[in-house]
């Protein structure tokens, strides 16, 4: 696989794509993210680590609108989207997928990655119903994109089928298919790779190098294979009980002390799963 | 007149200039891609040969060179082998399932200067090999997925390939014109590495008079149209496809159709209703399989409706068969059979519109044989060699019969030796094994008579029945002779054993390794709330050692009683081209198999009840292991007396 060396360069320092400034979020008594701070570079990979509860998904639901954060702010190309809609946040460019997969089990891949594209779509009630025009126009082309992605996953055998019909490795890749219907320019992945074999982790270390590098596309990454995290990502953001306790390139963090104490276990290197 | 008596028409691109000057809008090769067929006429078919060829040579390719590909069946591979042979090269196809160091044997043997590669997985083969390929000057690559941080100098997209050569023709008008019209019909089409059941593969060298007298003559047994269909999805290094989707299709200006991935072969084939199809055993017998499956989930009123009228079709193609008139009410029942189930079926598995079917390569189960053409699937045996430009022997309509291969191919002369081995003379007959002209002169004899190696012979009505691997054919100890593969495939017409392998040469009495079908013998446990895990731990149930005894001993009742398999076990894993114990097409190496598992035969001979296997184990991305344990034999208790059989049933 190539590595992340092998990468064109990152943009520019300083020009972040996606910025999250010191937000904090409780839960009653439960403190799920405590004035954690996230920069993203425009075209990077970065990776968010950390033990279970740490505030990693809390933190992705508070960049893609599910959790308002009672302080602090996530600007998306500067502007403010902190107190937006789920829905405008996914329209203005930012695209997920779910730990526990979020697809419609009952419909087929194909019809689930359309949904996935549902933000991009413009045609009324009206004109789609009469099928003529622009609504067919928009309808062709919307089905390239898909196919475009179905191409991309290689997905050309499983169109047809109804995605509880689907493997779970294979239903994650349809979950990845789904979000990037919706052309995000942003990309929030929770746990990719989570309860996949060693086979199929491969596959979507290198789905999501392919996403970043020929769809041009940010990616955030939550991911528990610390030997994928190391290999793919540009930056690495550890989190322990809701605060941010290192951020850096892979190499930095893996010689962090406190992230060696806190996360990787005292006489471990880390690297390798 | 045969194509090969003008010289306009008397190699593969020319005759692609031919259709494309004949019928420029006609479709010529069609591709599945983004979920729809997509066409090129033979007028862009020949264009992009053409601006590949122009490409190639700017890059320093000349008459002579070779090219492999190396990937699924793609329109851009077939092109840019016949680009190759334009330029008066010829092409190596290569199969795409290969682990590097099986590639690097025959790249480098074949003196390969470019790869053309479908896509990144084979990218990463080709360069991990490249070090190892003097020769090797360029690799090209047709999907650009996932190869952007590569910058190999010697990594070329085929778009960019194609742009050089309109530039290159641009400034060369007349160059593509001037190198199609050198060719001639004896320079070589192509070198096919057999994937050889012994050593390293040979490169079978194939010229342009084999392949067009080849696809001649098959053209003229089952009077194809122009226009019909044939889904290419047989391995391109396999010269079946070579014949196939090259030589056919450009001769009989059929239209190759390449399908989406090798995943949704089956959905594609129903999609496209080919008019013709071509299978091995192993894909003929998957169908019906299937199709159990999907019946037994069917509604019990639908389930008794098909088991009705699949009885009626069997009994009535028996009836047929034999040459006894159909009643009238049977009639009526085929009649309504055909509307309620037969037609239906048919379109399911995507056969609705082929005129013909062949099955070879391997024999296949008289039951499973009868089952598709009771259901009024035209399906018929062939027979044929790497080294006879894949045809040697095919059934025309009238003559479908499970048990013989057919008649000699026309202009193609068939004779059976004084030991027993198939020979045969004609057009079709390759040029010689490349770099191994020993093996030639044993192959090819007395003046062009090519050794097929196999046993066989003409039964009354002048049908060859083919037997058994000549060399394989041995004696038991007592003298009486012994074909394994004539028993391997007794046994393997049980859908529950996929691969067997006999031993018995200078024993006393024949033995049997069996790997199980996982799919089926699977099936049955779970039917019968047997838990198993893994392939290992289901051939270690003594249940399904129960299940294949009986199934061997049904096999031997179709034996003389000293070919009959007396003692056997299930082997814990499937045999794999990957561990060298098949060929890529699927074929077992005998010898290798009996080096291997030699601690195996021993004990069968001495009487044990137990043996200790240590066996490697290839992983598919090279990685190697072993394992170690102990495998149970088991003894076949004779059920009944068996049957002595007359030689016809053979094959």
């Amino acid at each position: 696989m190539a590595g992340a060396s092998a990468r064109r360069a990152v943009a520019a320092e300083g020009d972040n794509q996606l910025v999250v400034e010191g937000v904090s979020k409780k839960f009653g008594g439960v403190v799920a993210s405590q004035g954690v701070s996230l920069e993203v570079p425009r075209g990077s990979i970065v990776s968010i680590i950390g033990p279970n509860g740490a505030g990693k998904t809390s933190l992705l639901n508070m960049i893609s609108g599910f959790y308002k954060p009672d302080t602090g702010r996530v600007l998306l190309d500067g502007q403010d989207i902190t107190r937006k809609k789920p829905s405008d946040i996914a329209a203005l460019g930012i695209g997920r997928t779910f730990q526990n997969i979020a697809l419609f089990q009952g419909l087929t891949v194909l019809d689930n990655l359309m949904l996935g594209r549902h933000v991009r779509m413009k045609a009324g009630v009206l004109s789609s119903v009469i099928y003529w025009g622009l609504a067919q126009k928009e309808d062709i082309r919307h089905r390239e994109a898909i196919e475009e992605i179905i191409e991309f996953l290689k997905l050309q055998d499983l169109r047809k089928l109804p995605t509880s019909a689907l493997a779970y490795g294979l239903r994650k890749r349809v979950e990845l298919g789904r979000a990037l219907a919706s052309d995000p320019k942003v990309l929030l992945l929770d746990e990719p790779m989570g309860g996949m074999n060693q086979d199929e982790k491969e596959d979507m270390a290198r789905y999501i190098l392919d996403v970043n590098q020929e769809r041009d596309m940010t990616v955030v990454l939550i991911e528990h294979d610390m030997g994928v995290v190391m290999d793919i990502s540009d930056r690495v953001v550890v989190l322990e009980r809701g605060r941010r306790i290192a951020s850096g390139t892979p190499d930095e963090v893996q010689r962090d002390p406190k992230v060696i104490e806190a996360y990787l276990g005292a006489n471990r290197s880390g690297g390798q799963p | 007149m045969s194509l090969l008596d003008s010289p306009k028409t008397d190699t593969l691109p020319k005759l692609l200039q031919r259709n494309a000057e004949e019928s420029p809008g006609a479709p010529g090769i069609r591709e599945k891609k983004r979920g729809v067929w997509q066409t090129h006429d033979w007028a862009a078919y020949r264009d992009r040969v053409r601006d590949f060829a122009l490409g190639l040579a700017a890059m320093g390719f000349t008459r002579g060179d070779k090219l492999s590909v190396v990937g699924d069946n793609r329109p851009q591979l077939y092109m840019a082998q016949l680009s190759a042979q334009a330029l008066g090269g010829f092409s190596v196809p290569v199969y795409q399932d290969s682990i590097a160091s099986e590639l690097v044997y025959v790249l480098d043997h074949a003196e390969t200067s470019v790869i053309v590669a479908e896509d990144q997985e084979q990218v990463d083969k080709a360069l991990s090999l490249k070090d190892r390929l003097p020769r090797l000057r360029w690799i090209v690559f047709d999907d650009t997925r996932g190869l952007w941080a590569y910058d190999d100098p010697m990594l070329r997209s085929f778009e960019s390939v194609l742009e050089e050569g309109r530039a290159y023709g641009k400034a060369n008008p007349a160059f593509y014109a001037t190198e199609l019209a050198k060719g001639g019909p004896d320079d070589l089409a192509m070198i096919a590495y057999t994937s050889g059941t012994t050593g390293n593969p040979k490169g079978v060298m194939l010229s342009h008079r084999n392949m067009v007298a080849s696809a001649e003559s098959f053209i003229e047994v089952n009077a194809t149209k122009p226009g019909d269909n044939w889904l290419s999805y047989l391995p391109m290094a396999w010269v079946g496809d070579a014949a196939f989707s090259l030589g056919m299709t450009l001769a009989g200006k059929l239209v190759a159709n390449c399908p989406e991935s090798p995943e949704s072969v089956q959905r594609d084939l129903r999609e496209l209703g080919p008019n013709a199809m071509l299978a091995p055993p192993r894909i003929w017998e998957n169908m019906l399989t299937t199709m159990q499956v999907k019946g037994d989930d069917a509604s019990p009123a639908k389930r008794r409706v098909f088991e009705h009228f699949r009885a009626l079709a069997e009994r009535c193609e028996l009836k047929r068969s034999d040459g006894k008139p159909l009643t009238a009410s049977e009639r009526l029942g085929l009649m309504l059979g055909e509307f309620l189930v037969y037609g239906p079926v048919r379109d399911q598995l995507g056969l609705r519109n082929a005129r013909w079917c062949y099955t070879g390569g391997a024999p296949l189960g008289p039951d499973t044989y009868r089952f598709f053409r009771s259901f009024g699937i035209n399906l018929k045996q062939v027979y044929g060699a790497t080294e006879a430009s894949a045809l040697i022997a095919c059934q025309s309509d009238a003559e479908a019969n499970p048990n013989t291969v057919g008649r000699p191919m026309p202009r193609v002369d068939v004779k059976i030796d004084d030991n027993g081995e198939v020979m045969l003379k004609g057009p079709n007959v390759f040029v010689g094994y490349f770099k191994q002209d020993e093996v030639t002169r044993e192959t090819l004899v007395d003046g062009g008579w090519l050794r097929t190696g196999d046993a066989g012979f003409f039964d009354k009505q002048g049908q060859l029945v083919i037997i058994d691997r000549a060399k394989d054919v041995g004696k038991l100890i007592d003298g009486s002779a012994f074909a394994p593969q004539f028993i391997e495939n007794k046994l393997k017409f049980s859908p529950f054993i996929r691969e067997a392998v006999a031993f018995g040469h200078g024993q006393p009495m024949v033995v049997a390794m069996i790997a199980i079908d996982m799919q089926t013998v699977g099936t049955w446990a779970e039917k019968r709330g047997l838990p198993y895990t893994s392939f290992m731990d289901l051939s270690r149930k003594a249940e399904v050692a129960g299940l294949i005894a009986g199934e061997i001993a049904k096999a031997n009742a179709t034996l003389p009683d000293v070919q009959q398999v007396k003692r056997f076990l299930l082997l814990n894993k499937e045999l794999e081209a990957d561990d060298a114990e098949m060929t890529r097409t699927r074929k077992v190496r005998r010898k290798f198999v009996a080096e291997k598992y030699a601690a195996v035969i021993d004990t069968f001979y001495n009487g044990g009840k137990q043996v200790q296997v240590t066996m490697d184990i290839t992983f598919e991305d090279g990685r190697k292991s072993s394992l170690t344990n102990d495998i149970a034999i088991h003894d076949i208790e004779r059920h009944g007396t068996a049957r002595p059989q007359p030689a016809r049933q053979a094959a």
